[in-house]
């Protein structure tokens, strides 16, 4: 199995969990059907003409029907946010297979998981909507609500033992290294480029290659390079994980962030940056450190409060061996290798498990607060919309892609502050992945449906879309699809005593051929060749003797292989020596046919064959065959 | 000749006649031979060589002697061409020497015939030798012009366009000097040299000859700019044919050279009553691909006579790819105004389309020459405005991504989303469209697309730029468009939006962007500070706060931008904002002037400072004395160069307001002008006041050239206007001259002590008769390096050099 993401989407469905008691969210109306019924009025709310569930928010897992996942033997993790369902999946399928991971992505994706269960557990709420997904119900919904996929399997957020126990069944890999999955293929985990131990997978045999590419990046930000050599050779490339804003350059979406950050804290504003604890928040870090002064910023406090927040900013700075090359530099000299280390200890920036406890002790206005959740339905970030929505000179700036700005702000609507759509995707754009692709070669590439054709919303963007020759394959949701390449050979080793009885013979320069007679042991997809068993003694006993013929394989004598060709002049010229006369030579579209008038007899020469056609005539027949073969070697 | 130099000369010869020695250094040689040619245009000649036999005699050695090292000998053949342009010295050298270097013997039989220096020099030293009627004769029995023809296939592009050049004047000396032609006008009697020349590039003028016939074009094209101008009817008779010949061949063989020639035949006024060249040059651009015939079509255009059919269809050829652009949208506006040539069809857009490269390369050629036309007053006629602006508009729409509902289009926007060059070349040509407005839709759509290249994030720093260029242009301006409400009604939509966008630019973290937006700002201040709406729109905004606080930006560059900013904020009296609370930006600028680590931003606060003195309403008009005096005392000290010149140009304003006006601003007129009454004493008395002697006084002994003369040219100035003093000082007041010696002295050797203690005017006085200003200009005038760059240093040099080398040579042995 490839990743194991998870779809948040779904909590846009639902009403914000504040922190502390929201009038406003407490006091919305239910909302009741066309008809007036309002059975629904405890579960569903209206706000400004959008209807929410008002229950624990519940996320749509991947797909679960198309195999039995119990029978899932590995499951390879890209990056930190391909694997947030893993809980779901190992917990809940009987899966007892193994999973792949950088330790990187491993202990950040601990962290938002961490991070989520807290989000969710903190805020109890004791009412769970299910009315509203039986299907006859949902029918009558408004949409968004009424178009939900299969709401029926959304579940609640796992707990954490549950993480702890997913987590557990991680091995951890590291960078080129080769693992062997049951001697069928070698996976190895490459350097992807876009976050802290993020990986593109090879998984291959002696004979095939084929590459998942999922989350690269090009851009130099801070991981580790994209390894992009070792994906060329490929016979098929399954990509994935592309930019999700195709048309919002991530440099140019920087500078709209810093500038409309700054922007607002002149004017005595407050900025909120709904955000994940850990990815793109150290680069707008690092950024913020070398704009601040520059902006006049240096009195201005930054505040990132998550329940993850320090280890999230510790973590950074020791995985030294998973950064980009400057940053793996500076832990020689030795530096932190993100310049935040500084702004915590200058105290421009602050961090916070919560906004309970020293937070409001510290807590000073202009300030800029990164907080989470992104989908801005649990969190820090409620309380902040709550406290700062009604504000002009407050703004919210979204950087993270994966929600619609829209979406995410619906629940809080009117809102007066103002809301900037910075989304910073560092993944590959459809012109990187041209560049890529024609760097790699790969014979096919297989990739969504959607990236094969223009984004509905700019259906005459052609430039937005996988280009590539041979077209790419796609494929879409709960497809199956084959993958263009057969099988065909499997390495076979030979045993050292075995390849030294062997005699090798010349047939060609530079090409030896031999016979070789031995036992194809096969174990684990491994085949070895071992020496055929000495022939048994022969002993008194009846029941041994048998026992031995029982387990010794057949082995007939063999017949010389023959090599080589029969050059039909020369031939013909032997036959005129051995006293054939009336010989003629026809050639065909395989060989020549040589035929002996006089004898009645016919000789098919052909590129892998030869018949020696005659009437009864064994001796006949076995002198030509000599003749024949004085032109072939044997071994 | 100096005689220091007379005297080196000779030794200097025998050096460079001497092949055992090394050969001189080629800087060294072309020195000289500069130096010759200033003496030769000096005086006469023939003079020259009879005063200093030892340059014949090098001549001789290098011609008759054993082979001389080669840039000796290329050396001796341009000297020879320099000596020989006089005519008298042409027949001393003639007789012997000239046909020894020049001829069949010279250098086209030796050796060093190989180097292309020495074939260069060649050919230099007949086009110096052939100035005079006599020349031609000698180049005549040297057969030059055929040896002429066979370089210009040499591998040495140099002695190709040399050799070109050569054939040009060749034919340009014999015709100017038989005069008007003889004969029928379009066939004259041709002199011997011209006919034979002409004869040969004839020849070379066939399809089948391709190697010789861009050069023979392209010696023709020049001939037609030489060419005496009553001969150029006659020239262009006799190659009509054969260029007619020419321009039926298939294909069409060289024709961006032919496009050319035509181009030169058709700026030549005598030759333009015959249509010849028009028919021609319409047939050309009708075979060129419309990929090709761009630049045959924009100079054609550039003609300010020229039919009006071809006129069309030369347009016709640059619209081509605009008219593609346009055709991928479903709205096209103007296409009715287009000459029939400019539409394409689906070959041409199929052409357009082929690749990247190509689409890019053909639209940003296309847009680069258009944006020459409209500044033309001849340009093409009725100018199709409406087309264009609907073609830039749509281009920079695709570039940014927007598509036109077609396929067609899409494949364009592919080919253009986020390609740099074409928004900069688009956006070059709408700034130049801005001369005229066109309909009040497009100039929306217009205003609409400057603001998305302003406000995308996409936009590169140059790209964002131009955009604000443009923007500056589009907006009405004041004094071309009157408007009884001040501004016109697009810019009442533009500006504030443009206004918003540049708040959220001077904040970018990109340091071109911020100056980008400060230039743009200083622009529009200047430009409209006088329009009411402009002042109220700008001051709601919070863009003069903004510009004020990158005063203290980090990159200096933005320093230097947001000075000049605020300087024009503050003439402009846009500072009054009602929620501005920080009053003049005066006093930070002084203490910037101080404290900034950078020069660029103390530049620019002097150079506001100067501009906000000359302003009579500007921040300094109230009390600029206190101010100036900070002003000079950190300019004094300042260790940029350039800072203290423009503390120089500040003082210069400040004394032509105290004194009047002591000096007319243009640097080149020799004299001031007088013309108001000499100053009084009492006139010195504010400039005391503010210090500006002990600054320019010590300014005077700079180190660096250009203040202590600007500090000459300000105290003579001075000294012109009070010399005629109606009060002389009173004997008492004056301070005796050991004191200002000592004063000097202290200033030229930059010592603290003030011997004079605060300048009064009496003692300026003093230190200005003391001072002998008219010789320190005339020594500041040379160089540093003027002693070293005599030509007596030269030859001292070229000989301690062949010295040098010759004493190693005898220690090594």
């Amino acid at each position: 199995m490839l990743d194991c993401g998870l779809d948040m989407t779904s909590t846009l469905n639902f009403l914000p969990l504040p922190l502390v008691q929201s009038p406003r969210l407490s006091n919305l109306p239910g909302w009741s059907l066309k008809d007036g019924s309002a059975f629904l009025d405890k579960e569903l709310k209206e706000c400004s003409g959008h209807v929410f569930v008002d229950s624990v928010p519940e996320f749509c897992l991947p797909e679960t029907e198309l195999i039995d996942l119990s029978t899932v033997d590995v499951i390879l993790i890209s990056n930190y946010h391909c694997m947030m369902a893993l809980p779901y999946i190992t917990e809940h399928t009987g899966f007892t297979g193994t999973v792949y991971a950088t330790e990187p992505t491993v202990q950040i994706g601990r962290l938002l998981m961490e991070e989520l269960v807290n989000f969710i557990e903190r805020v109890p709420k004791a009412q769970s909507a299910s009315l509203w997904k039986n299907k006859d119900i949902q029918r009558l919904l408004p949409s968004p609500l009424k178009d939900a996929v299969e709401v029926s399997t959304w579940r609640r957020c796992y707990s954490m033992q549950e993480v702890n126990s997913a987590l557990s069944k991680i091995q951890l890999v590291g960078y080129s290294q080769k693992i062997e999955l049951f001697g069928a293929v070698q996976v190895t985990p490459l350097s992807s480029g876009y976050a802290l131990g993020s990986s593109n997978w090879i998984i291959q045999s002696h004979y095939e290659k084929v590459s998942y590419v999922s989350g690269s990046s090009l851009l130099t930000t801070h991981p580790q390079p994209m390894d992009q050599a070792s994906l060329k050779n490929s016979d098929v490339l399954l990509l994935t994980g592309l930019t999700q804003i195709p048309t919002a350059n991530p440099d140019g979406m920087v500078g709209e962030f810093c500038s409309n950050l700054a922007l607002t804290v002149r004017n005595g504003g407050n900025v909120l940056v709904p955000c994940y604890p850990s990815g793109v928040i150290y680069d707008l870090l690092e950024c913020l450190y070398q704009y601040i002064d520059s902006a006049g910023l240096s009195n201005i406090p930054f505040y990132f409060i998550s329940p993850v927040a320090n280890s999230s900013l510790e973590f950074s700075q020791i995985f030294a061996e998973w950064l980009c090359h400057n940053k793996q530099s500076k832990v020689y000299l030795p530096e932190p290798p993100f310049p935040h280390a500084e702004l915590i200890q200058t105290n421009k920036l602050k961090h916070y498990p919560s906004i309970h406890g020293d937070f409001s002790n510290d807590f000073k206005q202009p300030c800029v607060v990164f907080t989470g959740h992104p989908s801005l339905r649990f969190g820090d970030v409620v309380h902040f919309m709550e406290l700062w929505g009604k504000s002009s000179l407050n703004t919210v700036i979204f950087t993270e892609p994966d929600f619609s700005y829209l979406e995410a702000l619906a629940p809080y609507q009117p809102l007066a502050m103002k809301c900037i759509y910075c989304p910073i995707d560092t993944r590959l754009n459809f012109i990187q992945v041209s560049k890529l692709l024609k760097e790699v070669q790969p014979l096919h590439v297989v990739c969504p449906e959607q990236y094969t054709q223009p984004p509905p919303t700019q259906s005459h963007r052609m430039d937005l879309m996988v280009d590539c020759q041979p077209p790419a394959m796609s494929y879409r949701r709960a497809e199956v699809l084959a993958l263009p390449f057969k099988r065909r050979y499997e390495k076979i080793e030979i045993m050292p005593e075995l390849a030294d009885s062997l005699v090798p013979m010349e047939i060609k320069p530079g090409i030896s051929l031999a016979t070789v007679s031995a036992v194809l042991h096969t174990k684990d997809n491994k085949h070895i060749l071992q020496p055929p068993p000495r022939p048994v003694q022969p002993t008194s006993g009846k029941k041994r003797k048998q026992r031995a013929t029982d387990d010794i394989p057949d082995c007939k004598v063999l017949k010389p292989l023959l090599s080589g060709s029969i050059p039909v002049e020369q031939f013909v010229q032997t036959l005129e020596k051995h006293g054939f006369s009336d010989i003629k030579v026809e050639d065909t579209a395989k060989g020549h046919i040589v035929l002996l008038q006089e004898a009645e007899t016919l000789i098919q020469i052909e590129e892998d064959s030869t018949h020696i056609i005659c009437d009864n005539d064994e001796m006949l027949r076995v002198r030509l065959r000599d003749l024949v073969l004085k032109f072939l070697q044997k071994f | 000749m100096d005689p220091e130099s007379s005297r080196l000369l000779p030794a200097l010869c025998a050096v460079l006649a001497d092949p055992r020695l090394p050969e001189p250094d080629d800087t060294c040689l072309e020195k000289l031979l500069d130096w010759f040619r200033s003496l030769a245009a000096a005086g006469p000649s023939l003079r020259l060589l009879q005063e200093h036999p030892c340059l014949v005699e090098l001549l001789r050695r290098s011609a008759e002697g054993p082979e001389p090292s080669r840039p000796v000998f290329a050396f001796s053949l341009r000297l020879a061409g320099v000596l020989s342009a006089q005519e008298s010295c042409f027949h001393l050298l003639q007789a012997k020497l000239l046909p020894l270097l020049f001829g069949e013997q010279g250098a086209p039989g030796r050796e060093a015939w190989m180097a292309p220096t020495v074939r260069s020099a060649w050919i230099q030293g007949l086009h110096s030798l052939a100035q005079h009627p006599g020349a031609l004769g000698f180049l005549a029995d040297l057969g030059a012009v055929d040896r002429l023809l066979t370089l210009q296939g040499d591998p040495s592009l140099f002695v190709v366009t040399a050799a070109g050049q050569l054939l040009v004047h060749v034919l340009g000396l014999a015709l100017h000097n038989c005069g008007p032609p003889c004969g029928p006008p379009l066939d004259p009697q041709w002199p011997l040299l011209a006919s034979s020349l002409l004869a040969q590039l004839e020849e070379a003028l066939q399809p089948a000859s391709t190697p010789q016939l861009l050069q023979a074009l392209g010696v023709l094209t020049n001939a037609f700019t030489s060419c005496p101008a009553p001969w150029a009817p006659a020239l262009w008779g006799r190659l009509r044919p054969a260029m007619t010949c020419l321009l039926e061949g298939q294909p069409l063989q060289a024709p961006h050279a032919l496009g050319d020639l035509l181009l030169a035949v058709a700026r030549s006024p005598e030759v333009v009553v015959d249509l010849g060249p028009w028919e021609m040059l319409a047939l050309v651009l009708g075979r060129l691909e419309p990929s090709q015939g761009g630049q045959l079509a924009l100079g054609v255009l550039q003609l300010p006579e020229c039919p009006q059919a071809l006129r069309a269809q030369a347009f016709g050829v640059l619209l081509q790819p605009l008219t593609c652009v346009l055709s991928t949208s479903t709205d096209a506006p103007g296409l009715q105004e287009l000459p029939p040539s400019a539409v394409g069809g689906s070959a041409s857009l199929d052409l357009l389309l082929a690749s990247r490269s190509a689409c890019v390369g053909l639209l940003c050629c296309a847009l680069a020459r258009l944006a020459l036309l409209p500044p033309l007053p001849w340009r093409p006629s009725p100018w199709p405005q409406a087309f264009l602006l609907g073609a830039v508009v749509a281009v920079l729409r695709s570039c940014n991504g927007h598509v036109p509902i077609s396929a067609a289009g899409g494949r364009l926007c592919a080919a253009l989303v986020g390609c740099e060059r074409v928004q900069r070349a688009a956006l070059d040509l709408l700034g130049a469209l801005a001369q005229d407005a066109g309909p009040p839709e497009l100039v929306l759509e217009v205003c609409g697309v400057l603001l998305e290249h302003v406000d995308s994030p996409d936009s590169s720093p140059t790209v964002l730029k131009k955009a604000f260029q443009a923007s500056l242009t589009w907006l009405p301006h004041a004094d071309k468009k009157p408007h009884p409400c001040g501004l016109q009604v697009p810019a009442q939509l533009f500006l504030p939006e443009l206004l918003q966008v540049l708040r959220k630019r001077l904040c970018s973290p990109s340091w071109e962007v911020r100056d980008s937006g400060l230039e743009f700002l200083t622009q529009a201040a200047s430009l409209w500070a006088g329009q009411a709406d402009f002042r109220q729109m700008l001051q709601a905004s919070e863009v003069p706060p903004l510009a004020r606080q990158l005063l203290r930006d980090p990159e200096s560059y933005v320093r230097a931008s947001a000075v000049i900013a605020v300087g024009q904020l503050s003439s402009g009296g846009l500072w009054a904002h009602p929620g501005d609370q920080q009053g003049s930006p005066l006093e930070g600028l002084l203490d910037m002037l101080d404290t900034d680590p950078d020069a660029f931003p103390r530049r620019a606060i002097l150079q506001v400072l100067t501009a906000w003195l000359r302003d009579t309403h500007g921040p300094l008009a109230a009390h600029p004395e206190p101010l100036l005096a900070r002003a000079f005392q950190a300019a004094g000290r300042d260790p940029d160069w350039e800072v203290r010149a423009r503390g120089l140009e500040l003082a210069r304003e400040f004394l032509v307001q105290t004194l009047g006006r002591i000096g007319v601003p243009c640097p080149y007129v020799p004299t001031p002008l007088l013309d108001t009454p000499p100053a009084d004493t009492q006139a010195l008395h504010p400039a005391c006041r503010t210090r500006l002697f002990e600054f320019v006084f010590p300014a005077l002994f700079d180190y660096d050239r250009p203040v202590a003369r600007a500090a000459c040219e300000l105290l003579l100035l001075l000294r012109a206007q009070t010399t005629t003093c109606a009060t002389p000082p009173q004997a008492g007041d004056t301070p005796d001259p050991a004191t200002v010696e000592a004063a000097l002295h202290c200033w030229r050797t930059g010592e603290a002590g003030r011997p004079l203690g605060e300048l009064v005017p009496q003692a300026v006085l003093a230190v200005l008769q003391a001072l002998d200003l008219d010789d320190l200009r005339g020594t500041l005038a040379d160089g540093s390096d003027h002693a070293e760059k005599s030509p007596l240093s030269l030859l001292q040099d070229m000989l301690a050099a062949a010295g040098a080398q010759g004493h190693n040579q005898v220690d090594c042995y």
